[in-house]
C-alpha cells in the first residue's frame, strides 16, 4: 500500500462560533507574526477571501479573529491562506476561564482608576489642611469646609475602590478565617467613620486621603498579581493550543473533519497520520504503524501496532496512517489513574501557606491588639474616649499593610517577567515561593535529560549521502534524523512508503530501500534503535540512533549540586539507557523501570523524609509525581497533563533554565523577606509615634507612600544579576 | 473664599470627565492590543486598516 502524506484538507467547522447577528467568527492563534508588515499583509489577504467580513489581528497576543458573513464559513480556507502566506495557524478556543479573568482585570483597573482619581482630588483639599497644621493661617470654618469637600470626594471613591477587599474579607469571614483583607477592610471603614465624626465635631484630623491612598497602593499590588496570573494562563493556553487541539474525525462517507478533543465520543472513527499524536484511547481499524510511547511510559523504543491494536492517548504515530475507532472520551483516556494521582497531589499543594499569608497571620493580631490597647490605655490614662479613638485609628493607618500588600506581588511580577523573557513560564506566584525552598531535584530521563528524539550516532559522510535522498522523502523520525544530519540535497524518485517497514525509491536510476532490518532482508540482533539502507542487490548499511542528551545536561546537574541540591533520576525506561544517561550527566542516584505509581511513591518517600522536591518531567507517567512534588517543571514539549501539573514550563533546548529559575526564585524569596523586614522595622517606628499622638494626617500620608516606594524599588532588584 | 466654592467643584468636574474618558477607553478595548496599535499607525494605506 503506497501512501502520500499530502492528506486532504480537514473541515474546521467545529471551531466556528455563531454570533447573535447571524454571523460567525473564528479565533486563530498565529504564533509567527512579529511586525506591522505581517499584520497588514495578513489582514489584507484574509479580508480578500470570499465570505469574510473582517479580520483583525491582535499583535500583542498573536491572535486573529475572523468574522464570516454567514452562520458558516470556510475556516479551513483561512488556515490554508495563512499557511500560503507563511504563517501556520491553529484554531483556538478562548474559553470561559480566560473571559472571566479578563472581566476581573477590567474591574480591578477601574477600581484602580477611581482610587487614583480619589487620591488626587482628596489631596487637593488635604494640602490646605496640612498647611494649616504648620501654623499657616487657616480658620476653623475653612478647615471644616475643606474636610467636608475631602470627605465628599474621598468616601465614595474609597467605598468603590475598596469593594474587591470588602468582598474578599466577607468571603473569608464567612469561612471563619481571617485573610489580609479583613484588617484592610476594618482599617478603611474605621478610618472613614472617624474622619466623618471628626469633621462633624469640627475636629482637627481627617484621614480621607489616607484611606483612599491606602487602597490605591494596595490595588497596585492586586493588579500586579492579576497581571502575573493572566499572562501565565494565556501563555499556557497558547502552548497547549499549539500542541494537539484537534482530532481528525472520519464521517460515514469518509469525509474528514477536525474536531476539538473534548467533542470526540467513543465510537467515532478517527484518522491518524504519521507525526500526529493519538488523541484519545482507541483501537486500530486498519493500517499498521509504529507508536512512540516515550511521553507515556518513558520507553524510547517504538512499538508496532496492527489491526485491533490498542493506541493510548498521547502516543506519537511514527510511520503509517492509521484508521482507529475511539474507545474513550478525552477526559477518560488511559489517564484516569494518573488524573487521580494528580488530584491528590494538587490537594497537598493547596495546603501550602503563602509567604504573605504567613506574614498576615503574625501581623493582624499584633496590630489589632496594639490599636485596642492604645484605645483602652489612652482612655484609662485620661485622654478621653475621642482622643483615644483617634490615636487607635492612627495606629491602624500608619501600620497599614500597604507595604505588606505590595511586598510579595511586586517581587513576583519582577521575577516572573525576568524568567518569561528567558523562556520560562511561571504559572503562579505560589509556584515561585515553593521553588525557592527546593533542596532535592528529581529528573525524568526521556525528554528532560535527553532531547526526546533520536539522533544519528557516528555517521559516515559517504553512507549518509547515499541514504539521504530516500530519508528526505519520509516523515519517520529516524529518517528525519538522517536527513537532518545530511543537510539539504536531492530527493529520490518514485518514493513509496510501507507503513511500519520503510521507504523505497529510485536514486540515480537504482532502486533502494531504507527501513527496518526485515524490510531489507537482514536479520538484526540488536535491540537498539536502528535503520538499514541498501541498493537493490547490494550490501546493506546499518545506521544506529540514540536519544541524545541535552547539551548542557551535565553542566546543569553540576550547578544544581553546587546550589546544595541532591539530584536523582527516575525513569520508566530500561536499565541500560537510564544508566548510560545518568553516568553521562554525573548523577549517581537512579531508578529505572518506574511505573507512574513508583515515581509518585518515591516523591512521597522523599517528602516524608523532609525533602523539598522539584520534579522535572515531561510525560504522562511523570504527571502524578509532578503533582505530588513540592514544585514541578516541564519542558514546552511535554504533554498537556504534565504541563498542567507543572508550576513552571520552560521552552528551548537548555536544561540550564532549571538552574536559572531556581536562582531567580531564591532571589525573589530573599527580596520578599527583606521587604517584610523593612515593613516590620517601619511599623516598629511608626506605631509608637501614633500611640504617643505624634502622627497627623500629613505624616501618615508621607510615611505610607514612602514605605510602599521603598518596597517596590527593592523588588526591582530581583534576579537582576544574571 | 467664594471663588474656591466655585473652582473646587469645577476642578472636580474636570477630574470626573477624565475618569469617564478612561472608563470609556477601557470599555472600548483600547488596551487589548498595545503592540498592534503601535504598529497600525505605521500602515499608511487606509485600505490596510481593518474594515469595521
Amino acid at each position: 500500500m503506497a501512501l502520500t502524506h499530502d492528506a486532504p484538507r480537514a473541515d474546521l467547522g467545529a471551531f466556528l462560533k455563531p454570533r447573535g447577528d447571524g454571523r460567525s467568527s473564528l479565533d486563530l492563534l498565529v504564533p509567527d507574526v512579529r511586525c506591522a508588515g505581517c499584520m497588514s499583509k495578513i489582514e489584507r489577504e484574509i479580508q480578500a477571501l470570499s465570505g469574510v467580513v473582517s479580520a483583525r489581528l491582535n499583535l500583542t497576543h498573536k491572535r486573529l479573529t475572523v468574522e464570516f458573513a454567514g452562520a458558516s464559513g470556510d475556516a479551513a480556507g483561512v488556515v490554508t491562506a495563512l499557511a500560503r502566506l507563511g504563517y501556520p495557524a491553529t484554531p483556538y478556543d478562548p474559553g470561559q476561564a480566560q473571559a472571566a479573568l479578563d472581566r476581573d482585570g477590567r474591574r480591578l483597573v477601574l477600581a484602580l482608576a477611581v482610587a487614583g482619581f480619589g487620591v488626587m482630588n482628596t489631596m487637593m483639599f488635604s494640602v490646605p489642611i496640612w498647611a494649616g497644621l504648620f501654623g499657616q493661617e487657616l480658620g476653623p470654618a475653612t478647615r471644616t469646609v475643606m474636610m467636608w469637600f475631602s470627605g465628599a470626594v474621598g468616601a465614595p471613591c474609597a467605598l468603590y475602590a475598596g469593594m474587591p477587599f470588602f468582598r474578599s474579607a466577607w468571603r473569608s469571614l464567612k469561612a471563619r478565617r481571617a485573610n489580609m483583607d479583613v484588617p484592610i477592610s476594618i482599617g478603611v471603614i474605621l478610618t472613614l467613620a472617624i474622619s466623618f465624626s471628626e469633621t462633624i465635631l469640627g475636629g482637627r484630623d481627617a484621614y480621607f486621603d489616607a484611606a483612599v491612598s491606602l487602597l490605591f497602593l494596595l490595588l497596585i499590588g492586586r493588579w500586579l498579581e492579576h497581571r502575573l496570573r493572566a499572562r501565565a494562563s494565556s501563555a499556557a493556553a497558547d502552548l497547549l493550543a499549539l500542541q494537539a487541539p484537534t482530532a481528525t474525525v472520519l464521517a460515514a462517507d469518509d469525509t474528514l473533519s477536525a474536531r476539538p478533543l473534548a467533542d470526540v465520543r467513543p465510537g467515532d472513527r478517527l484518522l491518524l497520520r504519521p507525526g500526529e499524536r493519538v488523541p484519545v484511547d482507541s483501537r486500530v481499524l486498519s493500517g499498521t504503524s509504529e507508536l512512540d510511547n516515550s511521553l507515556l511510559t518513558g520507553e524510547t523504543a517504538p512499538v508496532m501496532v496492527g489491526i485491533a491494536g490498542v493506541c493510548h492517548a498521547g502516543a506519537l504515530n511514527l510511520s503509517g496512517t492509521l484508521r482507529v475507532v475511539a474507545m474513550a472520551r478525552s477526559e477518560d483516556s488511559a489517564i484516569a489513574a494518573i488524573a487521580r494521582l494528580v488530584e491528590s497531589g494538587a490537594q497537598s499543594k493547596s495546603r501550602y501557606v503563602r509567604l504573605a499569608d504567613k506574614a498576615a497571620a503574625i501581623y493582624v493580631p499584633v496590630v489589632h491588639t496594639i490599636a485596642l490597647l492604645t484605645f483602652a490605655g489612652g482612655w484609662a490614662l485620661g485622654l478621653g474616649p475621642r482622643e483615644a479613638l483617634i490615636r487607635a485609628v492612627a495606629v491602624l493607618i500608619v501600620t497599614c499593610p500597604c507595604a505588606l500588600g505590595l511586598a510579595v506581588p511586586a517581587v513576583q511580577i519582577t521575577a516572573s517577567s525576568r524568567l518569561f523573557r528567558r523562556g520560562v513560564l511561571v504559572k503562579s506566584g505560589a509556584a515561585l515561593e515553593r521553588l525557592a525552598e527546593v533542596d532535592h531535584v528529581v529528573f525524568d530521563k526521556t525528554g528532560v535529560l535527553t532531547l526526546g528524539r533520536p539522533r544519528l550516532i557516528d555517521p559516515m559522510a559517504r553512507t549518509l549521502a547515499m541514504a539521504a535522498p530516500l530519508a528526505r522523502a519520509s516523515r519517520h523520525p529516524l529518517a528525519c534524523a538522517i536527513a537532518e544530519a545530511a543537510g539539504s540535497g536531492p530527493l529520490a524518485a518514485e518514493v513509496t512508503e510501507q507503513p511500519g517497514q520503510g521507504v523505497e525509491g529510485v536514486i540515480d536510476g537504482r532502486r533502494a530501500r531504507l527501513g527496518r532490518a526485515a524490510f531489507l532482508g537482514v536479520a538484526s540482533a540488536g535491540s537498539e534503535t536502528e535503520l538499514w539502507f541498501g541498493y537493490e542487490g547490494d550490501i546493506r548499511i546499518r545506521f544506529h540512533f540514540a536519544d541524545s542528551l541535552r547539551a548542557d545536561a551535565a553542566a546543569t546537574v553540576a550547578e544544581l549540586i553546587a546550589h546544595g541540591c541532591e539530584v536523582e533520576v527516575l525513569s520508566g525506561d530500561l536499565e541500560g539507557p537510564v544508566n548510560r544517561a545518568a553516568d553521562a550527566v554525573g548523577i549517581s542516584a537512579r531508578r529505572a523501570g518506574c511505573t507512574p505509581q513508583d515515581k509518585a511513591d518515591r516523591i512521597d518517600d522523599l517528602t516524608r523524609a523532609g525533602r523539598k522536591v522539584l520534579m522535572v518531567g515531561d510525560g504522562l507517567n511523570d504527571a502524578g509525581a509532578m503533582a505530588k512534588a513540592h514544585a514541578a517543571m516541564a519542558p514546552g514539549t511535554a504533554l498537556e497533563a504534565s504541563q498542567n501539573a507543572a508550576d513552571l514550563v520552560f521552552s528551548g533546548e537548555h536544561l540550564g533554565s532549571v538552574v536559572m529559575a531556581l536562582d531567580v526564585a531564591r532571589s525573589a524569596r530573599r527580596r520578599a523577606l527583606e521587604n517584610f523586614g523593612f515593613a516590620a522595622l517601619y511599623n516598629a517606628l511608626a506605631a509608637p509615634a501614633a500611640i504617643l499622638g505624634l502622627v497627623n494626617p500629613f505624616v501618615a500620608a508621607i510615611a505610607m507612600s514612602g514605605s510602599s516606594l521603598v518596597v517596590t524599588l527593592n523588588a526591582l532588584r530581583t534576579g537582576a544579576r544574571r | 473664599m467664594n471663588i474656591v466654592m466655585f473652582l473646587a467643584p469645577f476642578s472636580l468636574a474636570l477630574g470626573l470627565v477624565a475618569l469617564a474618558a478612561f472608563w470609556w477607553t477601557l470599555r472600548a478595548g483600547q488596551y487589548d492590543d498595545p503592540a498592534g496599535d503601535a504598529a497600525r499607525i505605521l500602515a499608511d494605506d487606509p485600505a490596510d486598516r481593518p474594515k469595521t
